[in-house]
């Protein structure tokens, strides 16, 4: 069933306007279509990053839910602490409602420095959804590498010097990584496909569980470009294949967009500064690897949706 | 009351079960793994009806206790050293959010070299966190003080570690008056947080960015609250002492209104130095000890009090406060005396480090040089005791 957004938009804003987000923010699009689907009895556990800096600065706060922020890598141990509260009190009578338990980070706060927090959480079991808004490097301090950065990118700390031109690794696949815990649901998503996106909640909050999605979220401050592209970029990210849009239901991969025509990866790469000196003649076998690599994920990722039929 | 044999962690996971928390997110390291383990068979065996979250750190433990106190949860764990000091990024949170969680804390020294046995450089590290730290002399107190740990943290709106020596106390058997269940239950009421992030009727922001206008203030409140802790902690141990006959204060001083020489000590180390004291009475000698309950909040009134009119004090300190100067406990009584003006001189004794055994004779020996200074006899002011140098 697909999404009303005339209806959507009749509803109040659970993650209020009025933060401190630049302009065409990814990751605060994010927000709100998580919070569409999630609706007000939701607790959300936030990790270190752009989204908790911009949306709570005391006194002010963006979030009409219950929210907690503790640290940068522990928003899984703090959400599973809350879960395992309300467990705890319902078991007693002291609490009767049925809560969404949300956790939030970005790809630094996931991917690295709270990788063993989140595989600890996913291991134990508890019911709750993990959101990586995933903007491909540490956005708050300023633009460094992380875990999620791809290949070629510029950031302050893998910058595009004259010897080394920017990031030298891959990314990881994170969502391979977490989809390997065996837990019922996981899946990537991207502000674009907001229906999708949508969907994807839903099913993950319905989910008995640990759930898990890792959206896409441009960044214009980060990636180098203006503004009012952050949508589109998104949307070139899965049409060029970079970022398939899938899931992974009990173990079974299921792609839910399959772009018609493919677009080159370049098309993706060139809208952004972070990869401008790609394009430089001597590192144009850069874009060639970052083809190469796009391509093999997504056959392999066309095999295991064929082996999950 | 019964009387059972038990070791520390024994009798803290007894105090455990009988809390009977609702949530204890904990992870196991020497010497406190077994009240993890005593505690995960309670849950097997239906003796308590606790969440218990194995976290895979004690970082995430102590992440997941402050997100279960935030769900207004009455919310326990355990750790030791390494563990303690891996929570050390969110101890402060714990505090600043005003959570009233109870940490049962095994001593053993920090690494490196890798050790496993006491002292207590390990909570020294956590000194300045914003927990209350109590140090217990016995299991029996180990006991006590984890129960009363509960309605501290509850009334201060504070956490709070009640230690125990590690394998001196922990794994050490020791005959212990333990209360019934029901009256632990009486005695601690109903769970009290100060807030839950899951009324989602009414939503709060807990941990927001606070800058350079509010900041300030926040801290501020905090360490009010700390200042304003002494009093609870008082009147809980004289709650505890008037219905169960064990009353606890934040200092506990031996023989020391006549002393002219007194020793300062914690920990498990107090029996043996009140041995040590009895001994030297019997010859004759004026001597005294004060051992420190309390160390968080600092029992500033307490100290002045007791040592204004000694001689020549000794501090006994199973830490090195690698400044230099002396231990950390050194350092704390010293500045603590600083208003009194007869400015008794104070001499530092370190000892006992990654669990160095202190015997009856070497206390002894501190005696006699403090004595021998208060004749006049010139001495270092920061010594070794029981190193080979
Ligand atoms: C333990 C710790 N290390 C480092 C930091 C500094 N820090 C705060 S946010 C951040 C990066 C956040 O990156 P990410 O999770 O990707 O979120 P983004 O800012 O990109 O939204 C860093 C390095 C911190 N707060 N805590
Ligand atoms: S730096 Fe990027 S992620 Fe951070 S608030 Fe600005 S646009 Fe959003
Ligand atoms: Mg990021």
């Amino acid at each position: 069933m697909p999404f009303d957004l005339k209806e959507l938009s009749k509803e109040k804003d659970l993650f209020a306007p009025g933060h401190r987000a630049c302009a065409g923010c990814g990751p605060a699009i994010v927000m709100r279509q998580i919070m569409a689907v999630a609706g007000k009895d939701t607790v959300v556990g936030f990790a270190t990053g752009c989204m908790e800096v911009v949306s709570t600065i005391f006194p002010y706060t963006a979030w009409r839910v219950p929210y907690i922020h503790v640290a940068f890598e522990n928003a899984a141990a703090v959400i599973s602490g809350v879960e395992a509260a309300y467990k705890a009190l319902k078991r007693k009578g002291k609490i009767n409602k049925k809560i969404n338990f949300i956790a939030i980070a970005g790809d630094g706060g996931t991917y690295d420095i709270g990788i063993q927090a989140l595989s600890g959480a996913l291991e134990r079991g508890h019911n709750f959804l993990y959101v990586c808004y995933d903007n491909q490097a540490y956005m708050n301090t300023g633009i460094q590498r992380s875990g999620a950065t791809p290949l070629g990118a510029h950031t302050t700390t893998s910058p595009a010097g004259d010897v080394i031109p920017g990031k030298v690794q891959w990314r990881k696949d994170l969502t391979e990584i977490v989809a390997a815990h065996g837990i019922p649901y996981a899946a990537q998503a991207s502000p674009s496909h907001w229906n999708d996106l949508m969907e994807k909640v839903k099913k993950a909050l319905e989910t008995e569980g640990p759930a898990f999605i890792n959206v896409l979220a441009p960044c214009p401050v980060g990636w180098y470009f203006s503004p009012e592209r952050t949508i589109k970029i998104a949307k070139l990210a899965v049409d060029t294949l970079f970022w398939p849009l899938y899931e992974v239901e009990n173990g079974k991969h299921r792609i839910t967009y399959k772009p018609r025509k493919p677009k080159p990866v370049e098309e993706w790469l060139k809208e952004q500064g972070r990869f401008r000196h790609l394009f430089q003649e001597k590192n144009r076998w850069i874009i060639e690897e970052f083809q190469r690599q796009v391509n093999e994920r997504w056959e392999r990722l066309l095999r295991l949706e064929e082996a999950s039929l | 009351m019964k009387i059972k044999a038990l070791t520390a962690n024994e009798a803290m996971a007894e105090a455990m079960r009988q809390i009977n928390p609702d949530v204890v997110a904990a992870y196991p390291i020497t010497p406190a793994t077994e009240i993890v383990q005593h505690f995960a068979s309670f849950v097997a065996d239906g003796l308590v009806t606790t969440e218990f979250v194995p976290v895979e750190s004690e970082h995430s433990a102590m992440s997941a206790c402050i997100g279960a106190a935030a769900a207004g949860a009455r919310v326990m764990t355990s750790t030791a050293s390494q563990g303690l000091a891996l929570m050390h990024e969110v101890l402060y949170i714990a505090a600043a959010l005003r959570l009233p969680i109870v940490i049962c804390e095994i001593n053993r020294a920090l690494s490196a070299p890798i050790n496993i046995h006491c002292d207590h450089s390990d909570t020294f590290g956590a000194r300045d966190s914003g927990w209350i730290q109590i140090y217990s002399e016995d299991s029996q107190e180990a006991y006590d003080s984890v129960i009363q740990a509960v309605k501290i943290a509850e009334e201060a709106f504070l956490p709070v570690m009640v230690t125990a020596d590690g394998f001196i106390l922990s794994h050490a058997m020791q005959r212990i008056e333990v209360l019934e269940d029901e009256e632990v239950k009486e005695f601690l009421g109903e769970p009290k947080t100060p807030y839950t992030v899951l009324d989602t009727d009414n939503p709060i922001t807990v941990g927001p960015l606070d800058l350079q206008d509010y900041f300030f203030e926040h801290k501020r409140q905090e360490a009010e609250a700390m200042r304003l802790a002494p009093p609870i902690i008082e009147k809980v141990g004289k709650e505890f002492g008037e219905r169960f006959g064990r009353y606890y204060g934040l200092v506990d001083p031996y023989r020391l209104e006549d002393a002219e020489v007194a020793v300062v000590v914690m920990g498990s180390t107090a029996g043996t130095a009140k041995e040590v004291v009895d001994k030297l009475r019997e010859e004759g000698k004026p001597a005294g000890l004060l051992r420190m309950r309390v160390l968080r909040p600092l029992p500033l009134k307490e100290i002045v009090e007791n040592l204004r009119d000694k001689k020549v004090i000794g501090v006994m300190d199973r830490a090195e406060g690698m400044s230099g100067f002396g231990g950390p406990l050194y350092t704390e009584i010293r500045s603590g005396l600083y208003d009194v003006p007869s400015h008794p001189p104070l001499y530092n004794y370190i000892y006992g480090l990654g669990g160095r055994d202190i015997k009856p004779e070497e206390i002894e020996e501190i005696f006699k040089e403090l004595f021998d200074a208060a004749a006049g006899k010139e001495i270092p002011l920061v010594n070794y005791k029981g190193v080979r140098e």
